[in-house]
């Protein structure tokens, strides 16, 4: 296990670092100059050299890259020489000049929304759909198997921007039951909290729970049919034991995996649903950056959610082995 | 002779899905709309019916979007463009991309499963880290953020300007980060297949490595190919729709479902029914492709339940 666990870290550092290489480079061609965003209205072609020059945007890429990386474990200082330094601490992810702030501290403040917006939708998703999928299947064939499979897929085949479209416009404009959404914090505000959240919570959990339903519904009809379970039956345990006990444990193990890939990939911003409901989490950051072409906010963001993820894979495989003893072999 | 009696077996159990028929004829519909309709109606970009919105505002005059005889949806505000017409036109952009897209993800997850699975060693473990490298980007992101310059660089190879290099583009990414999904499985395959005795008969007559990687390997495959692409086409018309929505893609005169639900927003307060039309036949139609889809991997699957 120890090797196991070993190996799999180093293959994550592995591949943290040709992350942030090729993001940096995929980013290194767009053609925000970052140098422009520096004086806004203010800029003369001589200002906007003498500030690439002092942000070290006149140097080779490989030389910025190195400045990048060294910012992120040692912090780094822009403009060094000028009379107002801007002095980055680590873990530097940048400085975003046409806000005047530092892309970390502007990564915490959108954090807790997009926090707050994935952990609300994945529990009402995963009780919906894994309650929703162990019922289809110990229904196999009827009518409620059916419906059930049927209002997942229409759950999952719905646009999630089209579900949040009709939400808002009659939850909202038609029948007035929820003000315009403004995030407030859950310690500042529950009830106007609670009341922003509800609507972005459907959008997000109804596609996941969709997905979730079938995945839950197709791994309980397999494990029904394994042999231990044909055991259990025929030593005479009741019925609801067999399910609960020696079913679901077994069924559920792929979907608790996939479902913290899922909610990693989330915790990155869920750029359509912030969009529509007007939250100011980590995907309106994005999208609003990508707009002005905000460089370093852009970079920093995409190295930020991959790296969730590819930590995330890497916690969800090893509690795979934990669970799974096969799995260490491969 | 396999693909021949594995294509008879599948079209039969189709056959005798009802649901798997009727959302086939949904589904040729469609297609046929898409490619006959263009011909009957006129271009909807290139028409603009002024008598159909009052002067000022551009608000169409008649209720529900002003609807008529003559513009059966009713025209967008402000141009008064036929919506039937921007829906025929949008669904023909729609399928070209997600049909294009879906064919290069097929064939570069396939080729690239394949050799990854039969290399095995170094170029096995070299591709799956590339494919982990790929699958941890957050690509809905990244598209946003490289869509103007890549648009830009296909128009300077050659590629006309505007919305073709804007098609181009989102074709090319939805395969870049699609194909990832289709390799791993196709590997997972393909890890078990080399290890069979036809394979070894192969490779013990001499056969060369590319006879044996498609035409040995490859026909055992078709199964999951045709599961993964026939659900993936449903999922890039949805994903085409969204990044419209976020403003990749297809831009004015030209449009598509994605794109007439974004231009819908600002109106929907006055005439939801610009909303519902693009929106519900969307449904409509990823609704019936994923259920065809589903009855294909049923019908493919010997251990269905039916």
């Amino acid at each position: 296990m120890a090797a196991y666990i070993f190996r799999r870290v180093l293959l994550m550092i592995t591949l943290l670092f040709m992350l942030s290489v090729a993001v940096f480079f995929l980013f290194n061609m767009l053609p925000g100059d970052p140098a422009r965003l520096t004086c806004g209205k203010a800029c003369t072609p001589d200002l906007i050299e003498a500030n690439r020059k002092r942000l070290g945007y006149d140097q080779p890429v490989l030389v910025q890259y190195q400045n990048f990386v060294g910012g992120i474990f040692f912090g780094r200082t822009f403009s060094a020489d000028s009379p107002e330094p801007i002095k980055c601490e680590a873990p530097c992810l940048g400085y975003s000049f046409s806000r005047h702030e530092e892309v970390m501290s502007l990564i915490t403040r959108a954090a807790p929304v997009t926090f707050w917006l994935a952990v609300g939708a994945f529990i009402i998703w995963l009780t919906v759909g894994i309650s929703l999928g162990i019922f289809a299947a110990l229904r196999r064939g009827r009518w409620q198997d059916r419906l059930t499979l049927g209002i997942s897929l229409v759950g999952y085949s719905m646009p999630s921007f089209f579900i949040g479209l009709i939400l808002y416009y009659f939850v909202v404009i038609q029948w007035k039951l929820l003000d315009k959404p403004e995030y407030v914090s859950p310690f500042e505000d529950l009830g106007k909290f609670l009341a922003t959240m509800i609507l972005p919570w459907i959008v997000l959990a109804v596609l996941y729970a969709a997905f979730y339903m079938r995945l839950t519904r197709n791994q309980v009809l397999e494990v029904l049919n394994d042999d231990y379970v044909r055991t259990a039956r025929a030593k005479g345990l009741p019925e609801r034991t067999v399910v609960v006990k020696h079913a679901l444990r077994a069924g559920l193990t792929p979907i608790v995996t996939s479902a913290g890939l899922d909610l990693a990939g989330l915790l990155g911003g869920a750029i359509i649903s912030e969009n529509i409901f007007n939250l100011p989490g980590l995907g309106s950051l994005a999208v609003d950056s990508i707009t002005k072409s905000d460089l370093p906010i852009i970079t920093g963001l995409t190295l930020l959610t991959a790296s969730l993820i590819i930590v995330a894979n890497l916690v969800v495989d090893l509690l795979y082995a934990v669970i799974d003893p096969r799995v260490r072999l491969t | 002779m396999v693909g021949r009696s594995l294509r008879q077996i599948v079209w039969a159990r189709l056959r005798r899905d009802k649901v798997a028929m009727f959302t086939l004829i949904v589904l040729i519909a469609f297609v046929l709309i898409a490619i006959v309709g263009p011909f009957l109606l006129p271009n909807p970009a290139q028409v603009f019916d002024k008598s159909a919105i009052s002067d000022l505002g551009g608000r169409p005059k008649l209720p529900n979007g002003g609807i008529s005889p003559e513009h059966i949806l009713g025209v967008e505000w402000g141009t008064g463009r036929d919506i039937f017409g921007q829906l025929i036109y949008g669904l023909r952009i729609s399928l070209i991309i997600a049909s294009s897209a879906t064919f290069i993800t097929v064939v570069l997850g396939t080729v690239i499963g394949i050799f990854a699975g039969y290399a095995g060693g170094l170029t096995d473990t070299v591709i799956g880290r590339f494919m982990d490298l790929i699958l941890a980007f957050p690509f809905l992101l990244i598209i946003l953020a490289l869509s103007g310059v890549l648009t830009q660089r296909l128009t300077d190879l050659g590629v006309p300007e505007g919305n073709p290099s804007r098609i181009l583009y989102l074709i090319l990414v939805m395969s870049v980060f699609g194909w990832p999904y289709l390799a791993r499985i196709v590997r997972g395959q393909v890890l078990s297949l080399r290890e069979r005795e036809f394979v070894e008969a192969a490779v013990a007559m001499g056969a060369k490595r590319r006879r044996i990687l498609f035409g040995e390997i490859l026909p055992n495959l078709w199964a999951p190919i045709l599961v993964y692409a026939t659900l993936t086409l449903p999922a890039y018309i949805g994903l085409e729709a969204a990044l419209s929505f976020l403003g990749v893609g297809v831009q004015a005169p030209d449009t598509t479902f994605g794109a007439m639900l974004a231009t819908s927003v600002a109106f929907f307060k006055t005439v939801p029914t610009y909303l519902y039309f693009p929106g519900f036949t969307l449904v409509v139609l990823v609704v019936a492709f994923n259920l065809f889809g589903d009855a294909v991997r049923d019908a493919l699957d010997p251990k269905a339940i039916h």
